[in-house]
């Protein structure tokens, strides 16, 4: 630290860093982008709200329990709870320079991304197609929109994946790669939370409702 | 009349057709006509001297926070005249439409103009207001070159810029909501707004927002990463901690708007059922959600304009800040009391004694803090050897003008009295009353103080004070009627009225807005006149009011790294600090200095956004999935561009230097 | 508030702070995880208790199961970012609490003093 703390007013004191060296590219994108996620959960927190607010307004539809499958559900959370575990591999990969294994990593996350994109695609049209789709009441409204919500951003994130595994295979490991491979995982981890309230509110509470 | 019945939606256009302009309302035709010869002449001007080459590359594709903070104040400024041209219809209005007549407006026309006033004068006008002078000053208070994501601060400029287009678009094509400025459903909802002037609404807001939340993740973080060695949190100027809480409201509230408006929205577009009366949903839902974003909105325009006036005060009262320690909790207090106050923007819907109770205390609550603040900047005062400069002025007018508006406020949080004054004109003179008194007066005391830091020359004195006055008295005249008026029980939002005897007091309030349009000319004759006179005004100093903080240590207008070598921080009020150590400013040893590059693709990607919000209010499908990917594409696009950066080199450096070492030597 | 939050203004030619993971957090992240998902899920599908009795206990694990989550794998500790990661965190739980339970005591009041023809007070949250 080159900053001369004197206080008194009389002794000669530094006015300018004469000797400085600029910030490190990017010093502040962390925790810029976990501010944002803060941001991100806030809009999170207004779909619970609703759905805590609106979830028991079936208007004489068809209630959690009459449409909730909690096998399939069991299944969706085992992978992201997988796709979590094989983030984190992929970081340590990144941590010991191995760009072709943390490509794979990434991949394997990516697959278990689109497993769960899949089985909730299927949860979905299943249940529009018995009839309770999002218009047919408050309840499955902001059930749809909150889980709907949570899905987009897992697309998000799979696309996300797939264009920072073409940037490792075009540049490496290089210093922003390694940023950006550290801010996925926090969205990709974010989403896990997020996911760890929706499955407890919406569909087990839900159920026991 | 009465809005159209929804026409059939086409595949290739949408529900856009001629029928969508509003040629039967010879009163936008008009504005049309003026707008586009306006706009061609300014076109043609730009043409003729050749300046696009000059924009581009200067202004709309810069990534320096002291031009886009220059390019907020003048969205700003546009949006203000457009905001205040819909005050005054309403005033007309108001004060014609008396005895059987049914004024100048029909219906259908003074709902979207009282709505388009709320919209435009708190997103557009104060929101790029605040905005700008945090990106202007804030990096530079702090000893920063940029601010920390100088790319994301340009996508934020031409997010709000987006935003501020579609609502103007909606025009002169097609309508604006007719719904207040809220769009409280049902009536913003698809059953009672069949039209797409909600649409406009929604997609401006959810634009602009973009915008803002973004330059909110900005400015936090440029405020925690970037300050000079030196400023702990204790030593950084007011202004900055206010911008700091500010920018802290608008990460922590602005989600709140845009996932209530995407819900709106999924009811209008597919009939879900969030706010409907049906199956379930709930209106008074969407009220409840909306103002847990709304009422830290209001906070977030007024505490910068707090930091405002406490640096004016100490400045121009030649002594420190008093009280700079409780002026900092006092703000910190107000961020977080401003999340548990929202219900009392709707005591009246019924929520029953023990929540109103609740909230009607929290709200009495937040006038501790205020109160404080106020008298730190009386006690800074006292005593002090006040210069009545232009700032300080405002900052005058401003105490005696927002105690007022504060003491109402007050008033209206007692749940009793706000069943009798809800909804009233009391109501609307009160937030005008802070608003006008708080977050106008404190603009123009920071545009008043800060030009010469922009521009290098002082704001003309003569055509200011004429503005202040004109400003001070036109509010006192056209806002204190309708305190009476709501007192006697008229309701915001009236078209026509029936009891002639009110016909005065809107008189009165129609002549005092007349006297501010009097006081928004002088204030534009002032920047003309001060432009003209720019040699005369001139200030080589780079500290014509014998400043305090940081962003009078550098020249003015600041070069484009701000500072050769960043300032090493003592004490609070840094550069009074540095000048009673007998500063001295470095005159060699220039290095490179690393700064970021300018770049188009926030324009660019913006512009995508745009056509985006535009083809989805009108239901044009396919071109709303075009937009859509190719704003997904560009970033993505974007994000393989790593070389982002450059250096100034170390003789442009120098050369810059020592021109303003010259300077300095001819102004001594 | 950090007593000195500014000091790595100077020394910018370090890399940039980045958490360090280990194979040992993440293991243990995803066993923790593991037992704390499938509890709830067998609570509720078995039923061994009362339905208030599984709501608590499920409601608790999810609260546990978000902390494990943001110290394995979110590496979240009160260094980072000079303490900034986590005082906006903090402040984030502060406002989604303030703004959940305030929603559901608001919204409350107004369905049981607005919505008369609601009697089914059961499915009120």
């Amino acid at each position: 630290m080159s900053a001369t703390t004197t206080t008194a007013a009389d002794e000669p004191v530094q006015f300018y860093d004469l000797d400085e060296h600029a910030h490190p590219e990017g010093h502040s994108t962390m925790l810029g982008f976990w501010i944002y996620l803060m941001s991100d959960c806030l809009i999170f927190a207004i779909l619970f709200a609703c759905f805590g607010v609106l979830g028991g307004n079936y208007a004489a539809g068809p209630a959690p329990k009459d449409l909730f499958d909690l096998n399939l559900i069991a299944l969706n959370t085992a992978m992201l709870l997988f796709s979590s575990i094989t983030y984190g591999f992929a970081v340590l990969q990144m941590q010991q320079g191995n760009v072709r294994g943390t490509q794979i990593w990434l991949a394997v996350t990516g697959l278990f991304g689109l497993g769960f994109l899949g089985i909730e695609l299927y949860e979905f049209h299943h249940l529009i197609e018995i009839g309770a789709t999002p218009q047919r009441s408050a309840f499955l409204s902001s059930f749809f929109t909150l889980v709907g919500t949570h899905g987009l951003h897992v697309t998000f994130g799979v696309i996300w994946l797939v264009t920072l595994m073409v940037q490792l295979g075009k540049h490496g490991l290089i210093a922003a790669n390694k940023r950006r491979v550290m801010c996925l995982s926090m969205f990709w981890h974010f989403l896990d939370v997020i996911w760890i309230g929706v499955f407890t509110i919406v569909y087990l509470m839900g159920v026991l409702r | 009349m009465t809005p159209h019945p929804a026409p059939e939606a086409g595949p290739f256009l949408g529900k856009l057709s001629l029928d969508a302009l509003p040629l039967h309302e010879p009163i936008l035709v008009v504005t049309f006509a003026i707008v586009v010869i306006g706009g061609l002449g300014v076109l043609a001007a730009i043409t003729k001297y050749r300046l696009w080459g000059w924009l581009w590359r200067d202004w709309f594709t810069t990534v320096d926070h002291k031009r886009i903070g220059i390019m907020y104040m003048i969205l700003g400024l546009i949006m203000f005249l457009r905001g205040f041209a819909d005050a005054i219809m309403m005033r007309l209005q108001q004060v014609w439409a008396f005895n059987g007549s049914e004024g100048y407006l029909n219906a259908h026309h003074y709902d979207q103009v009282f709505t388009a006033h709320g919209v435009i004068m708190i997103f557009f006008v104060a929101m790029p207001f605040i905005t700008g002078l945090m990106n202007y000053m804030v990096p530079l208070q702090i000893g920063a070159r940029d601010v920390s994501f100088p790319f994301l601060n340009n996508f934020s400029f031409w997010m709000t810029t987006a935003g501020a287009v579609l609502c103007m678009i909606s025009l002169f094509i097609g309508e604006f909501a007719q719904t207040g400025w809220l769009a409280y459903p049902p009536l913003s909802g698809i059953a009672y707004s069949p039209n797409v002037g909600v649409d406009y609404y929604i997609w401006s807001l959810q634009i602009a927002g973009v915008g803002t939340t973004l330059s909110g993740i900005n400015l936090i973080v440029t405020i925690l990463k970037l300050r000079a060695p030196g400023m702990g949190l204790m030593k950084m100027p007011v202004f900055t901690w206010t911008s700091l809480c500010s920018n802290i409201l608008i990460v922590a509230s602005f989600p709140i708007l845009t996932a209530t408006l995407v819900l709106l929205s999924l009811d209008r577009y597919i009939g879900t059922n969030f706010f409907t009366n049906d199956l379930g949903g709930s209106p008074m839902m969407y009220v409840n959600l909306i103002w847990i974003w709304g009422h830290p909105e209001v906070y977030i325009l007024i505490l910068p304009l707090f930091g405002v006036f406490s640096e004016v005060t100490s400045t121009f009262s030649g002594k420190k800040l008093f009280g700079y320690t409780s002026m900092v909790y006092a703000t910190v207090v107000i961020t977080i009391l401003s999340y548990i106050v929202w219900l009392h923007h709707f005591f009246t819907m019924g929520s029953g004694a023990s929540v109103n109770s609740f909230f009607g205390i929290t709200t009495m609550v937040i006038s501790i803090p205020t109160g404080a603040k106020l008298f730190n900047w009386l006690f800074t005062m006292y005593r002090g050897r006040i210069r009545f400069e232009l700032p300080m002025m405002w900052t005058i007018a401003f105490m005696l003008t927002f105690v007022v508006g504060g003491m109402t406020g007050v008033l209206l949080a007692v749940p009793p009295a706000d069943f009798v004054l809800h909804n009233s004109l009391f109501l609307i003179a009160h937030f005008h009353n802070v608003i006008i008194g708080g977050v106008l007066f404190g603009l123009f005391a920071a545009i008043n103080y800060w030009w010469p830091k922009a521009f290098g020359f002082k704001l003309d004195v003569f055509w200011g004070k004429i503005s202040f006055w004109c400003w001070v008295v036109g509010f006192w005249l056209a806002f204190m009627p309708l305190y009476i008026l709501g007192l006697m029980g008229v309701t915001r939002r009236m078209r026509v009225f029936d009891d002639p005897s009110l016909q005065i007091w809107f008189a009165i309030a129609a002549f005092g807005a007349l006297v501010i349009a009097a006081g928004i000319g002088a204030m534009l004759v002032q920047f003309a006149v001060s432009i003209w006179k720019r040699k005369e005004l001139v200030d080589e100093s780079g500290d014509p009011w014998n400043g305090r903080t940081l962003e009078w240590a550098t020249s003015s207008p600041p070069p484009d790294y701000n500072f050769a070598f960043t300032p090493v921080i003592h004490d609070l009020d840094a550069w009074y600090d540095m000048k009673k150590r007998g500063h001295q400013r470095p005159v060699g040893g220039f290095r490179d200095i690393h700064m970021p590059s300018n770049t188009g693709a926030g324009i660019i990607l913006a512009g995508f956004s745009l056509v985006m919000g535009f083809a989805l209010v009108w239901h044009i499908w396919w071109l709303a999935a075009v937009s859509f990917a190719a704003t997904v594409f560009g970033a993505i696009y974007q994000t393989f561009n790593y070389k982002r950066d450059f250096h100034i080199p170390a003789a442009t450096v120098v050369e810059v230097e020592d021109a303003r070492t010259r300077q300095l030597a001819a102004g001594a | 508030m950090s007593a000195d939050p500014h000091h790595h203004a100077a020394d910018g030619h370090h890399e940039i702070e980045m958490p360090h993971a280990s194979m040992r957090d993440y293991v243990i992240g995803f066993v923790l995880s593991v037992i704390l998902t499938a509890i709830p899920f067998w609570l509720v599908m078995e039923r061994p208790f009362s339905n208030g009795a599984t709501a608590a206990i499920i409601m608790i694990f999810a609260a546990v199961q978000i902390v494990v989550h943001m110290v394995f794998f979110l590496h979240m500790t009160p260094k980072a970012e000079d303490g900034w990661s986590l005082t906006s965190l903090v402040f984030t739980v502060i406002v989604v609490v303030i703004m959940l339970a305030g929603s559901l005591w608001v919204m409350h009041h107004l369905n049981t003093n607005m919505m008369p023809q609601v009697h089914d007070t059961s499915q009120l949250p």
